[in-house]
């Protein structure tokens, strides 16, 4: 049972990486257009003044 | 104007839609000189879709010259563009009509929905949390459920504990706000049962973990969140997005007045203007104010105003009101009231003695909330009461039963039940072009029996089409053709693109001059020939729609127009007529033009020349007779109607005060989706009872354990998550 000491930290510490990532997104604002975000793969066109 | 539907907007509408709150300095932005040289222009373009759409209308926008960027939001359908202070809106229009997309213009200063954006981000992020916790809690539990012993379960509740608490104080905040908020002014909604959930879940499985007890509820409370967040962040979304779509079509429209001061002309808002003051009106131009006209003499469409679809002539003297659209010719008026005195200011007051009638519409989820508030606290706290005189005074366990009840009762699935049927209702319906302003326009919309349409302007386009060609000959076509084009009324614009339609030329007229409010006049083989009034080519007024054709020689010869029907007119008469509903034609119009279209659309029940008040009291008196009417309708003449009909439509194009008091706004041309609108309609409902019946099932199966004491942690869990996925996935059947 040991290695539950090492495992629930583990554990907790990705989905902590998880929450991370996900309230950066957010702080990004990249859910201000999931519709257009989704079609903009799917452009040929080359950008060259990708937008932040 | 702007005062006018300022007031309108602040008594019946969301403040959000209130016109008032930035006109001011988004007018001031835009006569201030020598501002900022760049400026940010937004456009609504209904039609965008794809990631075509994209490359398509940004290619466009960036490659005209001035423009620096421009970016297309597809879930808001919006391009905003930033371009130097030369670059016009009406200039980029025309480059995006010229890509086959039709875009409206709007005003950036109205579109701060900033505050709903904080709203629903900050919802997003307590979701986003409640989601991390509810996974590693219930992976802790997991363990506990397969059967942990002794330390190690007691190690597992702690964890969980240390992990849920925080959560819930954190992501439960707008639960237990709300509650408080209902506390406080003696009202028992759904938030309550849910925030004593919450909590006494909570401290149950705290003073269980202390006691290393067999049940924690951390689990249990941690979902219980997660699901009623998720309810609650549908509903803003929704909500968010009819929101700011109002405030969008607020936008649309830029109350301004050209006021001539001192002989030189200054733009200004509406609501510096006062009587007294000389207002220029170009052709093209909307009547800002009232006022009687000093100077030019044109002809104006009050279609809006009345439903009348003939121009009517005004020269020096005519009295004019707020609203109606001038023609032909420039006009400078003598304002008479403006603001709040102005005719429509007391169209109003009409609409707001309609929205006082109309009785308050109770949701399904309010009717449904009114009998399970009381009824989960009656099972809870007498399933608290009967062990406590079972057990003897056995509180722990009386305790834990209890709570177990409010868990297994609270409203997850009920919470989720109606948002996520009107989350997949409305997207589906926006997809259409039908943007949902009110919360329950959707359940309201599936009760209608009655339609009534409005004719000008919903049913037709307003846009004239020339009836009587094929009996004019050539040579008179070729002539006609030659004057019209050289006019920008809407009959002579009209009647041009129809003959060139033909493959005519037109005939070769020297020396065109336009006389505004009368027509054109040119000198065509040493003659002089005439395109315009009756009484001007000495011809005799026709009953309908007409212009007349002076050649010089015989008598003049009548062109006459007839409305051109809104695309989908027909579909949508058609489909509502499939589906049962009475289908009724009330127009301002003349007889003739009514019965025409009636007769064009086979609708048998029509009402002509019916003013504002009485469009609005047919309308009560229909619903007085039981009828739940649907009111289609775009004028100011049909705002009192479409505010005393239980649900309305009315199309972009509209008023601002028609759009304000209507429910629903078709957004493109088309009027098909009104057909499948509410048929889209009465299926959510259906959905939506049927989710409420699956949640009554799983509490009927459920609470029962829940009352006996054998609902351990697990059952709750497996209840509570069962339910919520089955909902959702009911909601998303719609088709």
């Amino acid at each position: 049972m040991e290695i539950l000491t090492i495992l629930i930290p583990v554990s907790l510490f990705l989905g902590a990486i998880g929450l991370g990532f996900f309230i950066w997104s957010l702080k990004t604002r990249q859910f201000e257009d999931p519709t257009g975000d989704a079609n903009r793969i799917l452009t040929k066109d080359y950008d060259d003044k990708p937008k932040v | 104007m702007s005062n006018a539907e300022a007031s309108f907007d602040s008594e019946h509408a969301s403040p959000a839609a209130c016109a008032a709150c930035g006109v001011t300095p988004s007018a001031e932005a835009l006569a201030a000189p020598g501002g900022p040289q760049k400026a940010r222009l937004m456009f609504s373009l209904p039609t965008s879709h794809c990631a075509t759409c994209i490359s398509t209308v940004e290619g466009a926008i960036a490659g005209f010259p001035g423009v620096q960027s421009a970016r297309l939001n597809l879930t808001m359908k919006r391009v905003s563009v930033d371009a130097d202070a030369t670059v016009s809106a009406a200039q980029l229009i025309d480059v995006l009509k010229g890509v086959g997309y039709e875009a409206y213009d709007l005003d950036p200063g109205l579109l701060s929905n900033t505050e709903t954006d904080r709203q629903s981000r900050e919802l997003l992020m307590r979701l986003g949390v409640a989601f991390f916790s509810m996974m590693n809690v219930m992976l802790l539990s997991v363990a506990v459920w397969s059967g942990a012993e002794d330390a190690t379960r007691d190690l597992f509740h702690l964890i969980s504990g240390a992990i849920a608490i925080p959560t819930i104080a954190f992501a439960g905040q707008p639960f237990f706000k709300s509650a408080w908020a209902g506390l406080k002014v003696g009202r028992l909604g759904m938030d309550f049962p849910i925030s004593l959930a919450l909590v006494l879940a909570s401290s149950i499985s705290v003073f269980e973990t202390i006691k290393s007890g067999h049940h924690a509820y951390f689990d249990a409370a941690v979902m219980l969140c997660f699901f009623l967040l998720l309810g609650r962040y549908l509903d803003h979304r929704t909500r968010a997005v009819a929101r700011s779509a109002a405030e969008e079509l607020a936008a649309l429209e830029v109350p301004r007045a050209t006021v001539v001061v001192g002989g030189v002309e200054v733009v200004r808002p509406i609501s510096e203007v006062v009587a007294g003051d000389l207002v220029r009106v170009r052709p093209g131009g909307r009547m800002p104010v009232d006022g009687v006209v000093t100077e030019g003499a044109s002809e104006v469409d009050r279609s809006l105003l009345t439903g009348e679809s003939l121009p009517v002539f005004v020269g020096a003297a005519s009295i004019v009101s707020a609203g109606e659209v001038n023609l032909t010719g420039p006009l400078t008026l003598r304002v008479t009231a403006a603001g709040r005195d102005s005719s429509l200011h007391r169209m109003a007051e009409l609409v707001a003695v309609a929205e006082a009638a109309k009785t308050r519409y109770t949701t399904l989820a309010e009717r449904a909330a009114s009998w399970y508030s009381p009824l989960v606290h009656t099972l809870s706290f007498g399933a608290f009461g009967f062990w406590m005189w079972k057990t003897g005074g056995d509180l722990r366990f009386a305790i834990n039963i209890s709570a177990a009840t409010l868990i297994i009762t609270c409203p997850c699935a009920l919470g989720l039940a109606v948002p996520a049927v009107v989350t997949s209702a409305s997207g589906k319906l926006f997809r259409r072009g039908l943007l949902i302003k009110h919360g329950t326009a959707l359940e309201r919309l599936a009760e209608v029996d009655t339609v009534v349409f409005d004719k000008t302007g919903t049913l037709t386009l307003g846009a004239p089409e020339p009836l009587n060609l094929s009996q004019i000959s050539l040579q008179d076509l070729a002539l006609a053709a030659a004057l019209a084009e050289a006019s920008s009324h809407p009959l002579a614009v009209s009647l041009a693109a129809s003959v060139r339609a033909l493959g005519i030329q037109p005939a070769e007229v020297s020396d065109l001059t336009e006389r505004p409010g009368y027509g054109v006049e040119g000198r065509h083989k040493g003659r002089v020939v005439r395109l315009g009034r009756a009484s001007w080519c000495h011809g005799q007024d026709a009953a309908m729609t007409a212009t007349y054709l002076a050649t010089g020689q015989g008598s003049p010869i009548a062109i006459t127009f007839t409305d051109r029907l809104r695309p989908g007119a027909e579909a949508t008469i058609a489909a509502l007529t499939a589906q049962g509903m009475r289908i009724r034609l009330i127009s301002g119009d003349t007889e003739g033009a009514v019965s025409e279209l009636a007769q064009r659309l086979g609708i048998a029940d029509w009402t002509s020349g019916a003013l504002p008040a009485e469009k609005a009291s047919l309308v009560r008196m229909m619903t007085d007779q039981g009828a739940k009417v649907l009111m289609v309708g775009d004028g100011l003449n049909d705002t009192a109607a479409l505010a005393a009909a239980h649900v309305s439509i009315s199309p972009a194009t509209a008023l601002d005060a028609a759009r304000t008091a209507s429910d629903i706004v078709l957004l493109g041309q088309d009027m098909a989706p009104i057909g499948d609108a509410t048929r889209i309609a009465r299926q959510a409902t259906r959905r939506m009872i049927e989710n409420f019946g699956i949640s009554a099932a799983y509490n009927l199966i459920a609470v029962p354990l829940a009352l006996v004491g054998a609902a351990t942690p697990l059952a709750a869990a497996l209840a509570m998550s069962l339910s919520s996925i089955t909902v959702s996935l009911n909601a998303m059947r719609l088709r």
